[in-house]
């Protein structure tokens, strides 16, 4: 949590560090043509791209499909779904469709956030720390281990608490929490790479330290920074979510977690509005999920062991 | 023996950490959360009460090291201030009367989701591509992609309200006290069992995936082959031989998913109203009461480094090759 943390998210195998790491590709031998047509191919990962582009869209069209301020109040309250709001009204009157459509703007947008900056801090921190090894990586390496320890969601709510309100606090203190599980996977990916002959070569022929960390190591761990970003992006998302729901977010805002956190509030549970809470929650899961399967896909087409035989 | 040194330096460090921390919050913090807590309570406490507090938040003339050092030496002797919501009780003291609910909500969901989950990850893996491994695992990712707040509230509403088969809230009924008869422990149960229901459903399915892929790998190795040729029984290769050194990454796992647990209960307990340290901590946020905040977040670490250090124990026991390396 599902935050939380090991990676309050980590129930996805790439992020999981206790699976067997797949031999890093070596350049040349796989081109990157082929991952993207293993992408392109895989069953599962059509699947979840395909919703995430629907999700993206409809966040995109929220103001022409729903226009007007979602969260302003309305006449008819506690409808059920029906033609005129297809997913109910809530308690104060307001459509639950226009809150989901809007919601998905602020959740999307900080889950991928999150998810880009947690990777690229776990990147930068797991590179480096493999790369210069020694007293670096001692130091880098207890870090990882002390925000891996230490636990995600009360670590996030005393942090929520004292930070004052807002989006970019919602952003910080998640993005605080979440990149020490990818520094860890990043480093031991790094640590394999960092011994071959063509970084040794590299270190030879002269060229500066960061460029050896971006241009060399980075790009023979494409598919596993892929995998780390998808469960970082899925760990952003439902960790806003709980953050919210709890009431610590921006509740001004209108995002999935602040639909259930008002509808939580406002008792719908009690008097019998599910249609309230539904949505939400569903279109969380199954943005989680689509993440899900294509990270799944990404370790079947990277790491061949898990891939079913094909019969015949 | 020196692994676990080590491995209890690193825990201490990783303590420090958090005291430092919590001392610092509260001093950097933009704004001044310490005076709007303040501004609340001072009516109704003593003045030599005030002053203590202002000290453990940093609002004396102090230079800040000896603050620090004053407050490291304060939280090494249990005390870590007065709560403020529930004043005058000390913080220990608040901390002490609830968590006991957080272990028994988190410890009974964590040693289901780990079993079963362990069980059915061997079972996944010992016959690949069969019903239970290619239904389960989407299944389980799936259940597991739901928020634990909203699965929660999914099953109080299913369970609780429609069916009215559990209880709503709270750890045990209204009017009952605590005691050591047969109807009391039927209650309590009766109460533990929707949490503790969504907290083995989201967390399963880690555990299950988990063990999957090592045993996976495990089941290719040649000694495996060679206990098939000697013509052992299925049962006895699945668990002495494949599924005992599986095990391992499971048992590292169980120490991180420690903290996991602790979070996950966070948001249950919210949604039931459990009265465990989860709840009390987001109460304690609401009602601006950071001794309490502090003293709990404390509280929740260590036992979680504490909890890791004894599962670094159990490792050596059962890895030999940490022992001799």
């Amino acid at each position: 949590m599902s935050l939380t943390d090991s990676t309050p998210t980590a129930t996805t195998t790439a992020v999981n560090p206790t699976v067997q790491v797949p031999e890093p590709p070596v350049r040349g031998r796989v081109a990157h043509g082929g991952f993207v047509h293993g992408i392109l191919t895989n069953k599962k990962a059509l699947f979840g791209l395909a919703i995430l582009v629907v999700f993206a869209l409809l966040a995109l069209l929220a103001p022409l499909l729903a226009p007007g301020n979602p969260s302003d109040f309305g006449p008819e309250a506690s409808l059920a779904p029906s033609g005129n709001h297809l997913l109910g009204t809530t308690s104060k009157g307001q459509d639950v469709l226009a809150l989901t459509l809007w919601g998905s703007r602020s959740s999307l947008t900080v889950g991928f956030t999150v998810g880009i900056a947690a990777t690229f801090i776990g990147c930068l921190v797991g590179i480096a720390s493999a790369y210069f090894g020694k007293a670096i990586d001692e130091v880098l390496s207890l870090l990882t281990n002390i925000f891996l320890l230490i636990p995600g969601l009360p670590l996030l709510v005393v942090l929520a608490a004292f930070l004052p309100p807002g989006p970019a606090t919602v952003v910080i203190v998640l993005v605080i929490t979440g990149w020490a599980g990818s520094a860890r996977v990043l480093r031991s990916q790094a640590l394999s790479l960092r011994s071959k002959d063509f970084v040794a070569a590299a270190v030879v022929t002269g060229e500066k330290a960061w460029r050896i960390m971006f241009r060399e190591i980075l790009p023979n761990m494409a598919s596993i920074v892929m995998s780390t970003l998808l469960g970082c992006v899925i760990y952003g998302i439902g960790a806003q979510a709980g953050l919210e729901f709890l009431g610590l977010g921006d509740t001004g805002s209108v995002s999935w977690g602040t639909n259930l956190y008002w509808a939580n509030n406002d008792g719908a549970l009690m008097t019998g509005d599910w249609w309230v809470l539904l949505p939400s929650g569903v279109a969380i899961a199954v943005v989680a999920f689509a993440l899900a399967m294509i990270n799944y896909a990404v370790d079947e087409i990277t790491n061949p062991r898990l891939r079913v035989e094909k019969k015949g | 023996m020196v692994f676990l040194l080590r491995r209890l330096g690193f825990y201490v460090i990783a303590f420090w950490a958090c005291i430092t921390l919590n001392f610092f919050l509260p001093r950097l913090m933009p704004g001044d959360p310490v005076s709007r807590m303040f501004s609340q309570v001072q009516s109704q406490m003593r003045p030599d009460q005030v002053d203590a507090l202002r000290r453990l938040f940093g609002l004396d003339d102090r230079p800040l090291w000896e603050q620090y050092i004053a407050y490291i030496g304060k939280i090494f002797r249990g005390d870590m201030g007065i709560s403020l919501s529930r004043f005058p009780s000390p913080v220990s003291e608040v901390i002490g009367s609830q968590i006991g609910w957080t272990l028994l909500l988190g410890g009974t969901s964590l040693i289901i989701a780990v079993i079963l989950g362990n069980f059915l990850g061997i079972l996944a893996a010992w016959r690949r591509g069969k019903f239970l491994d290619s239904v389960f695992p989407p299944l389980l990712i799936f259940v597991g992609s739901f928020p634990y707040f909203w699965l929660a509230m999914a099953a109080l509403y299913l369970f609780g309200i429609t069916l009215g088969w559990l209880p709503l809230s709270h750890a045990f009924s209204t009017g009952l006290s605590p005691s050591f008869s047969l109807k009391y422990i039927n209650d309590v149960a009766a109460h533990l069992i929707l949490p503790a229901l969504t907290i083995v459903l989201v967390s399963i399915g880690g555990w299950m995936l988990g063990m999957r892929n090592t045993m996976i790998a495990t089941t290719a190795e040649d000694y495996i082959t060679m206990a098939r040729a000697k013509g052992l029984r299925p049962a006895r290769i699945m668990f002495q031989y494949a599924a005992r050194n599986a095990m391992l990454p499971s048992v590292t796992s169980f120490g991180m998913s420690l903290g996991f647990v602790v979070g996950g209960a966070l948001l249950t307990e919210t949604v039931f109203a459990y009265p465990g340290i989860g709840y009390q901590l987001l109460t304690s946020v609401q009602a601006l009461d950071y001794p309490l905040t502090q003293g709990i977040f404390l509280t929740i670490t260590a036992a979680v480094l504490a909890a890791n250090f004894l599962v670094d124990i159990i490792y050596v026991r059962l890895d030999p090759r940490v022992r001799v390396s």
